[in-house]
């Protein structure tokens, strides 16, 4: 038996971790917690590259999953434990808008609409790994749900993440020859999204006190 | 390579102000490289015109007539705001390091803006716009208060998480792209193969660009952001994002158009002009609504984004002649509307409509400059967007969508209700509170005069140049 048989299987088995590291996004209360879940799920990324890029040899993912590790296995983490007060990370969310059960419901809903989606995207075109646009659209709605759910800046913006890690595990699959070049440039774009988001979190800390953004209302059309 | 030169030499007065103690210099260089990028821009502008195309690398980097049009505004746009700038933050009275912070990240911001225009291949196009939003949020965070911060999380969370959904459009017309056979990633390659493409992804991919780029054009129900972010950024930051920065987005949704239309089961049209009519509907109510200056401003970019969503579902080249005008004209008025609306906050400290009634016989200019701001915003004659909104109505009638013009003219009146009743309550009502009125430094009141002069001019008078690249754009967003 050779193992080029073993790589859909093994393809698969790393995609099952991705939708539960989704679903732990959701559910995670702590923060440090939910960074090391985006940890966890950008080195499935990074994996998942570099199984897809085994056979046939795509110089191309390898170049992909390499970045990946760089950018989002170390390079953010880096720079949120360096621009974000440290005390922030043992916070534990208590104030969610919406309960556990319920928000692990609502994200079971949106996984089977991205199921349903995503197996109607891979009979229309031939694909070597079908599992990846499924599991990477509905993680992308489970992250979406993130964001609703949370109201901790971090947490959020971890959510965001998650969602274009989601993305990039369809994408290497529908398009592992798009343009490196752009590739590389997104690649850079998100560490610079995470210094931002690292900044602006601290300047909301130091005016605000908390990093409870989802509780900032200030703004809107109030009657006089 | 004069493309590159125009797009990055902002680059220099970023790195400039990466200096320590640059920061008395940083307001003159900024406006000064700004203003070589804007004076290179017309250059281009010049030879489109002239050869139909400026290319610096082929398929990757080059501009027609319909970018060049978006550069020329976002390069006349940036340049007023720059040289505003200069007196408005020296006004605010920053600490130097955050003057620095401000000149170099307005730098940047500017050059994101420009790539837009320059980008043929739909995943540069992308990357630019996902960096005009990172280079942006810490402008509009720029005052510190919690106010401010609180509009640059909400910014940057909605547009991002725009941004990561259309990514994945991107990458799934590459994939149908790449299933049908085709090589050229590029708005015209795509719009070349689009028949050959199996409809079922193209029309994922439509729905995942109009929601994602729709977030960060602010069309409704995604505009909840919008109101917010361009009204607590500083005035110059407002003038571009509304005034460019939205257009700039909605210019690459409109480039893959013809993509999207060359297969009937995607309906693109239909989609766009039920946002368009959307946004235009939602947002002529809420105008009449609003009690700031700057949100009223706001809700009116949410308008005009309407109005050229529902252009540019009119398929003809009438229409997209409008659609073009339009975008012009729309960037130059509402630059001078949030320039007036910062005069404003310098001379009387708050831009709340109720406390500042009587404003014109306090401060004639900013006065004066508001009201001629509303009014060309608003789409009065004689001013550009009344002749652009007029040549939509017209090109909407003509291709047989009659309830195009109708609600056009209907809540663009709305509109026009709601903000003259507003603008003139503050401009012409009596004067009932006695508050200190500050001095408009004098760069800012310079911007301020010079910015109606296009604004009348073009509703007079379109050079044959302007007109001549006009109607390219038009051929080329029918057939390209």
């Amino acid at each position: 038996m050779n193992a080029q048989a073993f790589i859909p299987e093994i393809n698969a088995l790393i995609c099952g971790f991705f939708v539960l590291s989704a679903f732990a996004m959701v559910v995670v209360r702590q923060i440090g917690a939910c960074l090391g879940v985006f940890i966890a799920q950008s080195l499935l990324l990074a994996l998942s590259a570099f199984v897809l890029g085994a056979s046939p040899f795509s110089w191309h993912l390898y170049a992909v999953g390499i970045v990946t590790l760089l950018s989002k296995v170390i390079v953010i983490p880096w720079l949120l434990r360096r621009f974000v007060p440290g005390e922030i990370y043992t916070l534990r969310e208590i104030s969610q808008s919406i309960d556990v059960p319920t928000a692990l419901l609502i994200a079971l809903a949106l996984a089977l609409v991205g199921f349903v989606l995503g197996t109607r995207l891979v009979t229309a075109a031939p694909l070597l790994a079908t599992q990846n646009v499924i599991v990477g659209l509905a993680s992308l709605l489970i992250g979406a749900l993130v964001l609703a759910v949370r109201r901790e800046a971090v947490p959020q913006m971890l959510g965001i993440l998650a969602m274009e890690n989601a993305a990039f595990l369809a994408g290497i699959a529908i398009a592992p020859d798009f343009p490196l070049i752009a590739e590389l440039a997104i690649a850079f774009d998100v560490p610079l999204l995470a210094f931002i988001v690292a900044i602006l979190t601290r300047a909301v800390y130091r005016r605000v006190g908390s990093t409870a953004v989802g509780e900032l209302a200030a703004l809107r059309e109030h009657p006089q | 390579m004069i493309l590159f030169v125009a797009v990055l030499l902002p680059v220099l007065a970023a790195l400039w102000c990466a200096f320590p103690r640059s920061e008395r210099g940083a307001p003159v260089v900024t406006a000064s490289f700004i203003a070589a990028s804007f004076l290179l821009t017309i250059w281009i502008a010049a030879c489109t015109a002239a050869r139909g195309q400026v290319v610096a690398v082929g398929d990757w980097v080059q501009v027609d007539a319909f970018a060049v049009v978006l550069m020329l505004a976002i390069a006349t746009v940036s340049f007023g705001a720059a040289v505003y700038s200069t007196g408005y933050i020296a006004h605010l009275n920053p600490p130097p390091q955050r003057v620095r912070l401000y000149y170099a990240n307005f730098s940047l911001f500017i050059v994101s803006m420009l790539a837009i225009s320059v980008c043929v291949e739909p995943g540069l196009a992308w990357i630019a716009v996902e960096l005009t939003t990172l280079l942006s949020v810490l402008l509009v965070s720029f005052a510190d208060t919690p106010e401010a911060l609180e509009a640059a999380w909400k910014y940057m969370v909605i547009t991002l998480l725009g941004a990561t959904v259309a990514v994945l459009g991107v990458l799934v017309l590459f994939w149908a792209q790449h299933a049908a056979g085709g090589t050229t990633f590029t708005y015209a390659g795509l719009a070349a193969d689009a028949h050959r493409m199996n409809p079922v992804l193209v029309s994922a991919a439509f729905a995942l660009l109009l929601i994602g780029f729709g977030a960060k054009i602010g069309l409704f129900p995604m505009h909840t952001w919008l109101p917010d972010a361009h009204s607590q950024a500083p005035a110059p930051v407002c003038a571009i994002l509304s005034g460019v920065e939205t257009s700039a987005v909605l210019y690459v949704l409109i480039r893959l158009a013809a993509t999207f239309r060359a297969i009937p089961a995607v309906h693109a049209d239909l989609w766009f002009a039920i946002f368009g009519a959307a946004s235009l509907v939602a947002a002529a109510l809420l105008i009449v609504q609003t009690h700031d200056l700057k949100r009223l401003f706001a809700f009116s970019t949410v308008e005009h984004m309407g109005i050229m969503l529902l252009a540019a579902s009119i398929t003809t080249a009438a229409g997209g002649i409008g659609l073009v005008w339009q975008m012009l004209s729309h960037a130059l008025a509402k630059s001078l509307c949030f320039f007036a609306a910062g005069g404003v906050a310098l001379v009387a400290g708050t831009t709340e409509i109720a406390k500042l009634r009587g404003l014109q016989a306090r401060a004639p200019l900013v006065g004066t400059m508001l009201l001629i701001g509303a009014l060309a915003i608003a789409g009065a004659p004689p001013f550009a967007v009344f002749l652009s909104e007029l040549a939509i109505a017209l090109a909407a009638v003509y291709a047989g969508h009659v309830w195009i013009a109708v609600v056009l003219l209907l809540f663009v009146g709305i509109a026009f209700a709601g903000m003259m009743g507003k603008v003139t309550s503050v401009v012409l009502g009596r004067e009932d509170v006695h508050r200190e009125i500050g001095r408009l430094p004098r760069s800012t009141a310079v911007v301020l005069v010079c910015a109606a002069v296009p604004v009348l001019v073009l509703g007079f008078w379109i050079p044959g140049g302007l007109a001549h690249l006009f109607s390219t754009a038009a051929t080329e967003m029918v057939a390209p």
